[in-house]
């Protein structure tokens, strides 16, 4: 039992991480219709953001206090991935809006492979590691949580609280949703689109530096392909939820999470990402649109 | 500035692709008037009003609203000089509540005048306000119809474009909604450019009208001269019940 437990933490921490960049890649669907594929290098590039801020800091500012050494590190990742996201969005995707459906799916993965080389040669191609930040934990009988893990969740719980408050509640989160439902009707109604997309695509990828903020946290390394697997599987996790649905892609998340390492922990490792992508089939031939998907047929 | 119309469309071409659509459109139509536009199916009457609201945009003329030209102009700038459109097929947001509908038609203004509006329109529109929390996408065709005027109405615009207001309604709900249309015009002087199937209604309500034919304006006069017109009555108000 306490060793379920513990695994149950472990998943929801990995999966809260696949949760934050399963959003980028749900919110960009639902209103563009484009599976960004470049998504999960935007993550690798907040891990890298945050490294390179996490060096600098050591270095000229020695006795810099953890939390804030984490927070600024947060803050320019969350810069540094939106104005990345921002400027693919400008320059390579909305020239082909309106073209036909494959166009901005093959660019998004010229851009995948452009993010991820550019940091493979700036940064070299092995893993580059960085000391333990945070290392206190806690035992509560045998079970063992540690101060990353708490923080990685509750990180995760405020932004999503935050995030929800945003779609649902806010006049941005309205104009998100109109353009997304109908966008020559928003417009009529004044929403201006371009930006209502660009905003999306920067709201996504600030959740995905966040993820790699906490990712270099949690593991302690960073290497350029980093974006691929945990991509591969944040987008496995829009799908599993229902992409296009917000609570889908953290659902789908977090379920991934802890398949994963209550996978590992009962069965074999080596197996884990198989019984992960076996569940995907499973669901989407009895679900295809998902967990949470909405059914395309729609009364309007 | 009162002299000259609110909106003047002079020579107005839209393409489809390569389809001609609008074949050098003349319509005018002065502040404070109710304007209609009657023609048969695919007359090219819809792609007018979306025309003036840039989306599609004209291909050559001009379009004048207020004094500035606008037909360059994206369709969001273009609502925010205050023309709002109910347009054809309703496009009520489907995922979204009545209210928040109706919320997106008051945006311009950050829902300043939301609270006052609303109750307006719920006031106007008394079905409205008893399914403000369900789904656009699961109102019925004659709610919906509703929503898509209210949505429009809530922008406070000086020009309101409606686009088949009478259709799939019920006759005692059109009566209501033309009503409200003539009401809202001569205690608030809201100007109204509005699309019909509902020729003799539309007529009887207008200070004038054109008959479009084929993207080309072939007729324009007072809705009395129209509605007496016997090339009017045989194309379009032939077998009318009223
Ligand atoms: N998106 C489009 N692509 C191609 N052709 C279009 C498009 N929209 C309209 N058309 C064509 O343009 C012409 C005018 O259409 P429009 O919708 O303006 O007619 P309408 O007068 O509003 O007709 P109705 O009374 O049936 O609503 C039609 O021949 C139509 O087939
Ligand atoms: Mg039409």
């Amino acid at each position: 039992m306490e060793y379920f437990v513990q695994q149950l933490i472990n998943g929801l921490t990995l999966g809260s991480i696949y949760g934050l960049i399963a959003i980028g890649y749900t919110m960009v669907y639902g209103i563009i219709g484009m599976i960004n594929f470049a998504h999960g290098d935007i993550f690798m590039l907040g891990a890298f953001a945050a490294l390179i801020v996490f060096l600098i800091l050591t270095s000229f500012f020695a006795g810099i206090p953890v939390a804030l050494a984490l927070l600024v590190m947060l803050i320019i990742a969350m810069l540094m991935t939106s104005l990345w996201n921002w400027t693919i969005e400008r320059v390579a995707y909305r020239p082909l809006r309106g073209s036909f459906r494959l166009a901005p799916l093959i660019t998004a993965i010229g851009m995948s492979i452009v993010l991820s080389n550019f940091i493979q040669v700036t940064q070299g191609p092995r893993n580059k590691p960085i000391p333990s930040l945070v290392t206190d934990v806690y035992h509560f009988g045998n079970i063992t949580i540690s101060l990353k893990q708490i923080i990685i969740i509750a990180v995760t719980a405020v932004l999503l609280t935050i995030f929800w408050y945003v779609v649902n509640k806010t006049p941005l989160g309205r104009a998100q949703r109109a353009t997304e439902q109908d966008r020559k009707m928003a417009a009529l109604l004044g929403v201006d689109v371009d930006r209502t997309i660009s905003i999306t695509f920067i709201m996504g990828a600030a959740l995905a530096a966040v993820a790699g903020t906490m990712y270099l946290m949690y593991y302690g390394v960073a290497t350029f392909n980093d974006g691929f697997i945990p991509g591969v599987k944040a987008f496995t996790a829009a799908v599993l939820g229902g992409i296009g649905s917000l609570p889908g892609a953290v659902l789908g998340g977090l379920l991934i999470g802890l398949i994963e390492s209550l996978w590992s922990a009962y069965f074999t490792i080596a197996y884990k990402d198989v019984a992960t992508f076996a569940l995907l089939a499973f669901v989407l031939i009895f679900k295809p649109t998902g967990i949470l998907g909405r059914p395309e047929v729609e009364k309007v | 500035m009162s002299g000259e119309p609110l909106l003047k469309v002079e020579g107005v071409q839209t393409f489809y692709g390569n389809i001609r659509a609008l074949d050098g459109v003349d319509v005018h139509v002065n502040r404070g008037e109710i304007v209609s536009l009657i023609g048969a199916n695919g007359a090219g009457k819809s792609t007018l009003m979306m025309t003036i609201c840039g989306s599609p945009q004209a291909r050559h003329g001009s379009i004048i609203f207020d004094g500035e030209d606008i037909t360059q102009q994206p369709t969001h700038l273009i609502a925010r000089r205050r023309i709002a459109q109910s347009p054809e097929g309703r496009r009520i947001f489907p995922r979204m509540t009545v209210y928040e509908n109706l919320q997106m038609g008051a945006g311009l203004d950050n829902l300043k005048y939301f609270d006052e509006d609303v109750e307006k329109i719920f006031t106007l529109f008394p079905r409205l306000k008893e399914r403000q929390s369900q789904r656009g996408g699961t109102l019925s065709g004659g709610e919906q119809q509703m929503l898509s005027i209210g949505r429009a109405l809530m922008s406070r615009p000086k020009l309101l474009l409606l686009d088949e207001p009478s259709l799939g309604l019920a006759p005692l709900i059109v009566k209501g909604i033309f009503e409200a249309i003539k009401k809202l015009n001569e205690e608030e002087g809201l100007t109204v450019f509005l699309v019909e199937q509902n020729a003799f209604a539309a007529l009887r309500l207008s200070h004038r009208a054109y008959v479009m034919v084929n993207g080309k304006v072939t007729m324009a006069g007072t809705g009395r001269e129209l509605l007496t017109n016997p090339e009017v009555r045989a194309a379009y108000l032939e077998g009318g019940r009223h």
